[in-house]
């Protein structure tokens, strides 16, 4: 008898637990096409970032403006053309055409920085025909006066919201640096969220340390990332009602196992497709099927949370003591002389 | 459909007309023409159909000259065709113009009128370009008013039809052609109604067509020529009736009535003016002014001025008359009469002798000029016009608005007499360019236009400088039609939006007693009067104004408006005016600005939104005190110390008087000094580059990049610091061979422009803080007064040894002495920094042959001009001849020397035994390839002509030989011709000139500054447009690739050509002048020039060439034939294979991205194939630089 793959999310029910998470991948209809051939059983959206759209009606219109009606000859400098699709209707147009394209669930993905551009996004995803939200909350604490309570306050006022404002299922992207997150995840559940997906990850500048200069670098995650989430996972699973998605470190058949094993309902991808290619996800696939035959697991839900803190034998080694034991069990190299 | 009232400019209205009545419209760009070509390309781009329901095509040709071509062959083809433009466009389609009109072929030209470049060029409004077209043959028909505009170019395209005889229809430049006014928008019925199918359906049956073959254009002997060329006679008998009938049955669609000759005034009048154009509108003012006041005055308009209808013009006079004032815009030196004057005598001489004379006695006629260059014609002027005629010997051939006292052809007239209608509301609005100010008041006379009873009208002024310009609006708003063709001068309401105008300009003159004064002041209503000049706060009180304070710029600061003040300022103006209700005007300007910026999207939409919210909570009206308490007053134009001429005349334009210089204050024949520019303190930087003398490491690198030389470097004698200001700062020269010298580099901050170019370029950067560098920007205000007495410290220590330079070094380039400094160039142009590099290495020997463009404009407007001179006196010779002849105007430079030069040499050896053997050896065989040896054979010649001074006393038989040999000897010395220009001229529009010069072997230096754009006129697209770039022209990107103008001249082999991006690489730039100027026959450097057109902050320009090169958009290459001499292969690629995908430079520019965001299917489609041009062109250079050398002579140039 085959391995039933499948899971649920958000309410949305995937033929597997390998979702095409948020990245530039599905800015191409093809890419979204080839994601869901490839196996894909959702795919997220990159994300509409209300500040994006600012920035870029501001410079268009600065530079279109800067230098016309100063000089007898020239009334402007460019022509002026009909229009340039800087409001959120060209992701919203292509989230339409997606929708269209595939037959798996389309979730859209939305970075605002005002309530007013956060909650008429989401509201307009919707009616594009998102099958559910994922709010990318990347946001970057930098002001000094600003404290954590008065973070999480304004997150849980987002949710709460957006949730009030849209139908379709919501779920929240966070980073890892908060220092309750376990309480806040429960804030989140309280103020609605269908979803936690965890966690982003931020961009980290390096520093070119010939032209004194910081210097913009992505670097694609690896397998060991995936840790931290799977710490995560494995605490909240069955604590929060929300469901639990893992993004970030997800590169084999074994990292997708060790997600569901942890709790989650869904394992996001975006580094490994990078680094591999869209097909690459059908060996991952192919690999979770045998590994699960192999080990004679019948089915994802058989599986889900199976390690998570409320299911091992040692709940501890989530806790304190598992890391006063690493630290112990870590020996120096001698030096050399 | 019923008519609406639309408030637009008569370029829009004659496009709006000419693009609904025509299928095919070719069109070269020149002002003021140019946006009737934009709005047709506009049009058609975004598919609105003609009258027939079929989008016309819009072709942007290389010239007027081959828009003329096109037009000829379009019509000859069967479409309904079309062109527009202006003064010296208009002259290049004269030659097809003869053609068009001698195969009677219908098309109107729709021409903003211009002048003609003679003694110099002026954009502005006259009617000399359509005046010299008289003779083509074509019907002339002028417009008055915006209205007018759309009105007779239905009227002449209707008349075309039917009389078969080509139409100029035109209207003055500028003042019509760019004047805001409200008018009733004929429709589509309109038009439709004008233009019988029938007349259509002839046209094209006259068609070119293999179908039914005709043979047009033959050659013609003696034989029969000239009965074939009567053989037209009955059209231009029958054409005024013609177009009269059109002017009936628009009377009969539309209601407005015209004549071909329009009186108004006095039905007795005895005396009458007569003109037509504009000056029509304020001649009318005046008459009716009169007329109420019992004189017996009158205007004729004259609106078909040819075929000139002697019957029609006769039976429009009153019978009264008795004496005629005839006016032209035009000026035809030598002439016995301008054209209209002519036309005038004519016709009363014929009447007469023919017994047809109206009147009862022929009148008497005088005739005279006025308003050329859009000089200011006033009811004033008008008065004084028609009061001479009432003298009993009124002066003939006169003047009128100018105080000519060399051939005192002028009539005076009372500045003081104004027929302005109280019930007008009359605004000016002083503004920076960049501040918005003429964008709002657009906005605001359609809003008080179309959603008011008020009639509107806007005219804009600007300076001619392209960076912190003043702009200055003129708005009239009343319940009764505006005719004043002419500016504000008593002003109701006066708004400064920019505070140091405050001490430039003395504005508050135009205000009425009683008027209004709207200040933007950093300073509160309590503090702002004391911070006030003296001539300032005398005429607040003297005029008793009332005087409003905002601080616009905190509130375009907190609302993300950055420095764009305009909709707050806005705001202000109808809240004060009150010309709407505040909550219906906050509505209005709201809607505007969603019209104007909606589709750039939300967020401006929203920070515009919430500019206007905050504007009316920070305007405060200020008590006025009553009582003079400033200091000071208004700066004088220029300092004390300026030069006579300076202060004199170039002052005078400076501050806005240049309209009461007299003719005397002017050269007769357009020369004017250089080294002017340095005495105009514009001050119009907010920061200014300040020196950090510990960090500095003396590169150069800020010195090469200036666009206005205004950082500059020099080492000296430190015994020279005694005597320096406390602030002057200094360091050792940082040279192994000048170690005990000092150093310094020095801003001149009030000429900066504040463009941050410097900074950027600077290499240095500090360790513990790397946001320092060498050179860091800072607010200029602190500095000013300091920074200034060091610049006059710096600018008197003596220039450095030229000789003891090496000039291929940056390091050492920084301290030659530019040459071309301070223009009005843009704040961070790209290409002056080569001019000036060009002045730095051979501006002491060169002569430059300027095109038409941003670097003559820059290079040569008054008031003053940025070429100067060393301490000997010598610089650059200077001259702008056309756009289209440039590069034959500096081959003729180049003849004119090397003839000069051999005929030296021939007296030389004639004179050589009284001269002396050994100095007219040492002068004829003159090693002159370097500095040193051309500064020697400056001592010679010098040496030569003391000696000639002191043998002509004695030579009796000789003395014309050695006059002759005095007064070429100059040419003994190497000189180095520069031709100029822009690409617009060297890929279009003087491109087979440019061929032709480099195709002669002569010692010339071709400079193309390649904007890849046209950037004088606005951004259209040329030939170095590269693919994918978004011009006007190529709204949808250009879709074809940029033309190699630079490969194409390495064909000819014996062509120097380099390709330079000084942000890339500056020792290839320098290399490339010095190798190019070396070279004896033609060289062409071909400089990459960033540009307010291409859309990115300016600061950035040299990252931005750094990426074109590394792209492989600009790859640097030098093609040098004195290497083939040494069997060397003379391709030298200088730049590196692509190293980065195109997209990651041409994405940082909006020319590009706004595509992207437009179209961006089309987007992605044309940067891949962009890329693939990059690709394929690198692979043809690789080849070439891998070539080995061939066994090839250099050919070295001459005959």
């Amino acid at each position: 008898m085959p391995v039933d793959l499948a899971t649920t999310y958000l309410g949305l029910q995937l033929r597997s637990p390998l979702v095409a998470s948020s990245s530039p991948l599905c800015k191409d209809i093809g890419n979204i096409l080839r994601l869901e051939d490839a196996g894909a059983s959702a795919v997220v959206l990159h994300s509409l970032f209300e500040e994006q759209i600012q920035l870029e009606s501001g410079e268009l219109d600065r530079f279109l403006s800067e230098n016309a009606e100063s000089y007898s000859e020239a009334s402007s400098y460019f022509p002026e053309l009909g229009s340039y699709n800087l409001g959120p209707e060209p992701y919203l147009e292509h989230l339409r055409k997606a929708r269209e394209s595939v037959d798996v669930p389309v979730i859209g993905s939305l970075n605002g920085i005002s309530n007013g551009g956060w909650i008429r996004y989401a509201q307009m995803m919707e009616q594009a025909g998102a099958d559910a939200l994922e709010l990318n909350i990347y946001f970057l604490p930098t002001d000094l006066e600003l404290t954590s309570q008065k973070i999480e306050d304004a997150y849980f006022d987002l949710v709460s919201h957006i949730k009030a404002s849209i139908r379709i299922p919501v779920s929240v992207k966070l980073g890892p640096f908060f220092t309750a997150l376990g309480h806040f995840a429960t804030r989140l559940d309280s103020a609605g969220a269908d979803g936690l997906v965890l966690f982003n990850r931020f961009y980290q500048p390096d520093f070119d340390i010939e032209s004194l200069e910081v210097a913009p670098n992505l670097v694609l995650s690896d397998s060991d990332e995936l840790r931290l989430r799977l710490h995560w996972v494995a605490l909240l699973y069955n604590r929060i009602r929300p469901d639990l998605a893992i993004t970030g470190g997800v590169h084999t058949a074994e990292d997708v196992v060790k997600g569901v094993m942890a709790g989650a309902r869904c394992t996001m991808m975006t580094s490994a497709l990078l680094r591999h290619g869209i097909p690459y996800l059908e060996k991952i696939e192919e690999d979770l099927i045998d590994w699960m035959e192999e080990h004679e697991y019948e089915s994802i839900s058989q599986m889900r949370g199976s390690m998570s803190a409320q299911s091992v034998a040692e709940p501890a080694a989530f806790e304190r003591a598992n890391y006063m034991k690493v630290l112990s069990s870590y020996t120096l190299k001698p030096a050399s002389r | 459909m019923p008519r609406t009232f639309v408030t637009i400019d008569g370029n829009e209205a004659a496009a709006y007309v000419a693009h609904k009545t025509n299928e095919v419209i070719a069109i070269y760009p020149i002002t003021p023409s140019s946006p009737m070509g934009e709005w047709s390309d506009q049009w058609s781009s975004e598919g609105k159909p003609n009258i027939w329901g079929t989008v016309p095509s819009v072709v942007e040709m290389q010239s007027e000259g081959g828009a003329a071509g096109a037009v000829h062959g379009s019509l000859q083809a069967g479409a309904l065709t079309t062109t527009f433009t202006s003064s010296q466009g208009l002259l290049l389609m004269i030659p097809n113009m003869y053609k068009i009109a001698g195969e009677l072929t219908p098309t109107v030209f729709h021409v903003a009128a211009r002048s003609l470049a003679a003694h110099a060029l002026s954009i502005f409004g006259d009617h000399q370009d359509v005046m010299a077209c008289r003779a083509t043959g074509w019907a002339m028909l002028a417009s008055n008013s915006i209205q007018e505009v759309m009105d007779m170019a239905l009227i002449a395209q209707a008349a075309t039809l039917e009389a078969r005889v080509p139409i100029i229809h035109f209207f003055d430049g500028f003042r019509t052609s760019h004047e805001v006014a409200k008018l009733e928008q004929l429709t589509v019925e309109d038009m439709k109604a004008m233009l019988p199918d029938e007349l259509i359906r002839a046209h094209r049956e006259r068609a070119m067509n293999p179908e039914r073959p005709v043979l047009r254009g033959t050659a013609q002997n003696p034989d029969v020529y000239f009965q074939a060329r009567e053989a037209v006679n009955k059209y231009y008998l029958a054409a005024p009736a013609i177009v009269q009938k059109a002017m009936d049955r628009f009377a009969a669609i539309v209601g407005r009535r015209y004549h071909l000759f329009d009186y108004v005034g006095a039905p007795d009048a005895e005396r009458v003016v007569i003109l037509m154009g504009s000056g029509a509108e304020a001649a009318q003012e005046a008459v009716e002014y009169l007329v109420a006041r019992g004189e017996k005055v009158g205007l004729l308009k004259v609106r078909l001025f040819r075929p000139f209808s002697v019957e029609h013009f006769l039976s429009a006079l009153p019978a009264s008359v008795r004496s005629l004032a005839v006016l032209d815009r035009t000026k035809e030196p030598g002439s016995a009469g301008e054209p209209l004057y002519q036309d005038v005598l004519t016709a009363l001489m014929e009447a007469q002798v023919s017994g047809r004379l109206p009147f009862a006695s022929m009148p008497r006629v005088i005739g005279g000029r006025y308003g050329l260059s859009s000089k200011e014609f006033t009811p004033a002027m008008v008065k004084a016009v028609l009061d001479e005629l009432a003298k009993a010997q009124p002066k003939n051939h006169f003047t009128v608005g100018i105080a000519d006292d060399v051939t005192n052809s002028s009539l005076d007239y009372d500045p003081d007499f104004s027929t302005e209608d109280d019930a007008t509301i009359r605004c000016l609005f002083y503004g920076l360019g960049a501040d918005g100010t003429v964008g709002a008041n657009k906005n605001s006379v359609k809003i008080i236009g179309e959603e008011t009873e008020n009639w509107a009208q806007g005219y804009f002024v600007y300076d001619s400088k392209k960076s912190g310009s003043i702009t200055i609006s003129h708005l009239r708003f009343g319940p009764r039609p505006i005719r004043s063709s002419y500016l504000i001068s008593r002003a109701n309401f006066i708004a400064c939006h920019q505070w140091s105008f405050l001490e430039r300009v003395d504005m508050l003159r135009w205000a009425v007693p009683g008027g209004t004064f709207l200040l933007n002041s950093p300073y509160g209503p309590d503090q702002v009067w004391d911070h006030l000049p003296r001539t300032v706060q005398q005429e607040i009180i003297d005029r008793k104004l009332k005087f409003y304070v905002i601080d616009a710029y905190s509130v375009a600061r907190e609302t993300g408006m950055g420095t764009r003040i305009n909709t707050i300022m806005q705001t202000c103006f109808f809240a004060i005016s009150g010309v709407l209700p505040r909550d219906e005007a906050i509505k209005q300007i709201k809607k505007a600005i969603v019209k104007t910026y909606g589709r750039r999207g939300e967020a401006v939409v929203q920070k515009n939104f919430a500019a206007v919210d905050r504007t009316l909570e920070r305007l405060h009206e200020v008590q006025v005190p009553g009582r003079i308490t400033s200091e000071k007053d208004l700066r004088p134009p220029v300092p004390a110390a300026a030069p006579e001429f300076v202060r004199n005349v170039l002052g005078k334009i400076i501050e806005g008087n240049g309209d009461a210089l007299p003719v005397s204050a002017f050269p007769v024949d357009g020369t004017f000094p250089t080294a002017t520019a340095m005495w105009e303190k514009r001050n119009i930087a907010l920061e200014i580059p300040v020196w950090d003398e510990k960090l500095c490491i003396q590169c150069g690198k800020c010195v090469l990049v200036c666009p206005h030389a205004t950082i500059r470097a020099k080492i000296y004698d430190p015994r020279r610091l005694e005597k320096a200001p406390p602030t002057f700062k200094h360091a050792p020269a940082r040279w192994k061979d000048f170690k005990d010298l000092a150093y310094t580099l020095q801003v001149a901050p009030e000429d900066c422009t504040g463009c941050s170019l410097c900074v950027e370029a600077c290499p240095v950067k500090d360790k513990a803080q790397p946001k320092r560098r060498a050179i860091n920007m800072e607010p200029q205000a602190p500095l000013r007064e300091s920074e200034a007495a060091n610049w006059d410290f710096f600018f008197q220590l003596p220039e450095f040894d030229r000789n003891k330079l090496n000039q291929t070094q940056v390091k050492d380039l920084q301290v030659l002495q530019p040459l071309f400094e301070f223009s009005g160039a843009c704040s961070g142009c790209g290409e002056t920094p080569y001019l000036k590099l060009l002045t730095q290495l051979f501006g002491n020997r060169a002569l430059i042959a300027n095109a038409t463009g941003c670097s003559s404009i820059y290079g040569g407007n008054l008031p003053t001009t940025p070429y100067t001179v060393n301490p000997e006196g010598r610089g650059p010779a200077w001259n702008n001849s056309l756009f289209e002849d440039n590069a034959e105007f500096g081959l003729g430079m180049r003849l004119a020397i090397d003839q000069q030069a051999r005929y030296a040499a021939d007296l030389l050896q004639k004179l050589a035994p009284q001269i002396g053997e050994n100095l007219v050896s040492a002068l004829l065989n003159a090693g002159q390839d370097t500095e040193p040896g051309i500064f020697e054979q400056r001592a010679r010649v010098a040496e030569l002509k003391k000696k000639i001074e002191e043998l002509m006393p004695e030579a009796n038989g000789s003395s014309l030989l050695y006059r002759d040999l005095l007064a070429v000897a100059d040419a003994l010395v190497r000189k180095s011709v520069w031709i100029v220009g822009g690409d617009g001229w060297a890929y279009d529009i003087d491109y087979g000139g440019l061929d032709h010069v480099l195709a002669s072997g002569r010692d010339v230096n071709v400079l193309v500054l390649d904007t890849e754009v046209y950037s004088n006129t606005g951004g259209q697209c040329s030939k170095a447009t590269p693919r994918a770039a978004v011009a006007k022209f190529a709204a949808g990107g250009k879709p074809a690739a940029k033309k190699d103008l630079a490969l194409m001249a390495v064909n000819y082999g014996n062509v120097y050509v380099a390709r330079v991006a000084m942000g890339s690489s500056d020792m290839q730039t320098v290399k490339a002048f010095l190798e190019a100027e070396k070279w004896k026959g033609p060289s062409l450097i071909i400089a990459y020039s960033h540009c307010i057109a291409h859309g990115y902050d300016l600061r950035y320009g040299l990252e931005q060439q750094k990426l074109a090169v590394q792209t492989g958009h600009w790859p640097l290459f030098r093609y040098n034939p004195a290497l083939a001499a040494e069997g060397k292969n003379p391709f030298q690629l200088d730049s590196k294979a692509p190293s980065l995908p195109l997209e990651k430079y041409i994405y940082n520019e909006t020319r590009y991205t706004m595509l992207v965001h437009s179209k961006p299917e089309d987007a992605r489609r044309l940067l891949a194939e962009a890329q693939a041009d990059v690709m394929n062109r690198w692979r043809i250079y690789e080849q070439m630089a891998a070539m080995p050398g061939a066994p090839v002579e250099a050919t070295q140039g001459g005959n």
